[in-house]
């Protein structure tokens, strides 16, 4: 046993050095050099000032705003979470069932799945499409401006699945909102 | 349909990587020289004199379990002491606190034996050292310890008559440097090209358009991420794993990260082959694991596709990203319990009840539809001597396997690891049933909440490390008890399997003859799988009885709690 002790010590601290120090800080040093942007968390600004990362969601409730899915975590990060609920459960179709209920009342259309149920991460960026138009003439009102507007905007920001193969189509809910914030901007407070 | 073409261009892609990848590793793991030598040879020499080894001195089956040992026990001492101590330590910019011993026990040895199960969230619980220097370094050292092993166990069955296994610190380190460190980099660089964070920056504060606050958790997290799939470890940087959208921002990043989870298990079927000089051994092994992956997988995807019959709602996406949708989500299940990665990219908690049960015994059969690296190609050569001693019962013959006489010594010790899984998930899922300390983890009652101790302890003792989430995990009664299962998890079939190997070592070689049942046709390979579901699923199917099926059977009835 003691003959393996000089070289269980000698290359845990060289495999220590190697994979545990050496390796993550050179890729460290190259995303820096090569892709700053993306390896700091596609930080994305508005007038020079940070609203959020391109890749997490974020709560939105105002009218005028695309609503993301419901999140477990209510889109905190800290540490950010899934409701974990089994899929007989009573608490899962309770909340299911309430969420259709408010998203119907909001909306005035029955909402599709993904509108009613909570993502792994509680930090889903994205709705689908059918989600996206369901909530397109409760924008357009809240904005004053024609609900096909707001569906172009939506078509246009609809993504594809990968290669035609891999994932769901999909629309990004900040990009959207920021698309929205540009294209058609809120009448100002008081005018209406 | 798109699904499912999709999933058949996964696996030819896969098929074909991993049996180039079987070449270049059969030339590392026999010290030839490849296209990366004029730059790692040097620190691969400089790594053995320091540490005072020869990498040609072979050693035998207890020398090289020893080396294992003693290198995962110090191991294990290093990182405790780094999680315990992390308050102190630098590279912590949030001023986290050290771990309490019960967690980091459980953190430790969940990292040293390639099982990485989370206790804990990473985010608010990990320091970037820790995160780096820790856990960083057991996902490659812990994933190269089984490499080695799987070469060394290969070496017993197919190598010259008389011939050691290997030497353990050569083949660990020629993992590292050869195989793990190269692709690590590479797959680190792309996600970090798709947007996985590689900064030592602290978390962002952003407001958002409506004037919310929201904190963004930053880190070193491609550099990990790249290296928890390829080395089927599968601890993530954040809680959440890979459904974080900064472990996994895109589709093509989640292509990524799926085919790596399984790129060097594959390998390691062909790499078999090879070593063995009968590349249709190889082949073999791959078809029988293949066929089991597939009919699981496809299980899966029409579970999840299908949805809840009770919420009549479409597919199931509680607990999954819009992006992977359910098609994704169903592959990614399938693979990571099965190659014994545990990272999740969906929440396991909220499948259905039969891709739970479709998940529990990709785990249960102890880890073999391509499993941990190295590990999974020791764990079905274990099923292997089993398989051919069933063999030879039927027809009356002493069984061979590739020339060597499989004796009454190998199937005692094939049966012995064999044993621990049931006895490790069964004894300690039922100890956790009745406990009242263990009951608290609880998240819910019924099937339900049978299925989430069975899970937690078929992770455990598969060294898997996935979870369903509800359970809470991080009392003092599951993480010591889950500790010491993934010890017994790990060691209990390391230990026998190199003892199998030592012992078929030093037979000779029988000739093929007219009565040799041959080990490479369709007929082994239905043997093979046979084996592995009546052995190892038919172990646990009382208890998946009264767990997911039973749950399942009540929402095909339109019951819910």
């Amino acid at each position: 046993m003691l003959t393996q002790l000089r070289p269980a010590f000698v290359l845990l601290l060289a495999m220590t050095l190697l994979t545990g120090l050496a390796y993550p800080l050179a890729m460290t040093g190259i995303a820096r050099l090569v892709a700053p942007g993306a390896a700091s968390g596609s930080l994305v600004f508005r007038d020079g000032l940070p609203v959020g990362s391109d890749l997490v969601g974020q709560a939105f409730a105002r009218p005028e705003y695309l609503h993301p899915r419901p999140s477990a975590s209510d889109y905190g990060a800290m540490p950010s979470g899934a409701s974990n609920l089994g899929p007989a459960s009573a608490g899962l179709r309770d909340a299911i069932a309430a969420r259709r209920a408010a998203w119907q009342a909001e909306n005035g259309v029955s909402p599709p799945v993904d509108a009613v149920t909570a993502s792994g991460s509680g930090l889903d960026p994205h709705v689908s499409p059918e989600n996206a138009q369901g909530q397109a003439a409760r924008i357009a009102a809240a904005r004053g401006v024609p609900v096909a507007d707001v569906l172009a905007l939506i078509t246009a920001a609809t993504e594809a699945p990968w290669l035609g193969l891999y994932g769901q189509p999909r629309v990004h809910v900040l990009r959207l909102n920021l698309a929205l914030d540009a294209a058609l901007p809120l009448p100002p407070a008081g005018t209406n | 349909m798109q699904d499912l073409l999709g999933y058949a261009l996964f696996c030819a892609v896969l098929t074909a990587a991993g049996w180039a990848l079987a070449a270049h590793m059969s030339g590392v793991f026999a010290g030839r020289r490849n296209l990366m030598s004029p730059v790692l040879a040097p620190v691969e020499q400089r790594f053995y004199r320091l540490a005072g080894i020869r990498p040609d001195n072979a050693q035998g089956w207890k020398a090289y379990a020893l080396a294992v040992l003693a290198f995962n026990g110090l191991g294990f001492l290093a990182l405790y002491a780094i999680l315990r101590l992390q308050g102190v330590l630098p590279l912590n910019p949030a001023a986290i606190s050290g771990m309490p011993p019960d967690l980091a026990f459980n953190t430790a040895i969940s990292f040293v034996t390639n099982t990485n199960w989370q206790a804990y969230s990473g985010e608010t619980q990990l320091s970037y050292l820790s995160q780096m220097a820790g856990l960083t370094v057991q996902n490659f050292v812990s994933a190269a310890t089984g490499m080695a092993v799987g070469v060394a166990v290969i070496r017993g069955f197919t190598g010259p008559k008389g011939a050691g296994l290997g030497n353990f610190w050569a083949d660990m380190t020629r993992s590292v440097l050869y195989v793990l460190l190269p692709l690590a980099a590479i797959l680190g660089f792309a996600l970090m090209l798709q947007g996985v964070p590689q900064t030592l920056q602290g978390a962002a504060n952003v407001t958002t358009l409506e004037g919310a606050g929201q904190i963004l958790p930053r880190g070193p997290v491609a550099a990990q991420v790249a290296i928890k799939q390829l080395g089927t470890n599968g601890g993530g940087f954040f809680g959440v794993n890979s459904a974080h959208p900064f472990e996994n921002p895109t589709i093509l990043s989640n292509m990524l990260q799926c085919f790596s989870i399984l790129l060097i298990p594959v390998a390691f079927c062909f790499l078999f082959g090879r070593m063995a000089a009968d590349r249709r051994q190889g082949r073999a092994i791959f078809a029988a694991m293949g066929l089991m992956f597939v009919a699981g997988l496809l299980i899966i995807w029409w579970a999840e596709t299908a949805g809840n019959p009770v919420l009549n709602a479409g597919p199931n996406m509680e607990g999954k990203e819009l992006r992977f949708g359910a098609g994704l989500s169903a592959l990614w299940a399938a693979a990571t319990t099965a190659a014994s990665n545990g990272s999740v990219n969906a929440m396991h908690d909220s499948f259905m009840p039969l891709s739970g049960l479709v998940q529990l015994v990709n785990m249960q059969v102890g880890e073999v539809i391509f499993g941990g690296v190295g590990a999974g190609l020791y764990g079905i050569l274990l099923y292997v001597v089993l398989a051919v001693f069933l063999a030879g019962l039927m027809v009356g013959r002493t069984p061979e396997y590739l020339g060597r006489k499989i004796e009454g010594r190998e199937v005692t010790l094939a049966m012995l690891a064999f044993l621990s899984m049931p006895l490790g998930i069964l004894g300690g899922a039922a100890l956790s049933a009745t406990v009242p300390a263990a009951l608290v983890s609880l998240q819910e009652a019924g099937p339900h909440g049978l299925s989430e101790i069975l899970y937690a302890y078929s992770s455990a003792v598969g060294n898997n490390g996935s979870a369903f989430a509800g359970f809470g995990a991080a009392t003092p009664w599951q993480t010591t008890a889950l500790g010491l299962l993934m010890l017994l998890g790990r060691y209990a079939i390391i230990l026998p399997m190199l003892a199998i190997a030592g012992s078929l070592v030093v037979k000779s070689r029988a000739p093929v003859t007219a009565g040799t049942f041959p080990t490479h046709g369709p007929l082994f390979v239905l043997l093979l799988v046979l084996t592995v579901l009546v052995l190892g699923a038919l172990t646990f199917f009382p208890v998946l009885a009264l767990g997911p099926i039973a749950e399942q059977a009540a929402l095909t009835a339109g019951q819910s709690d």
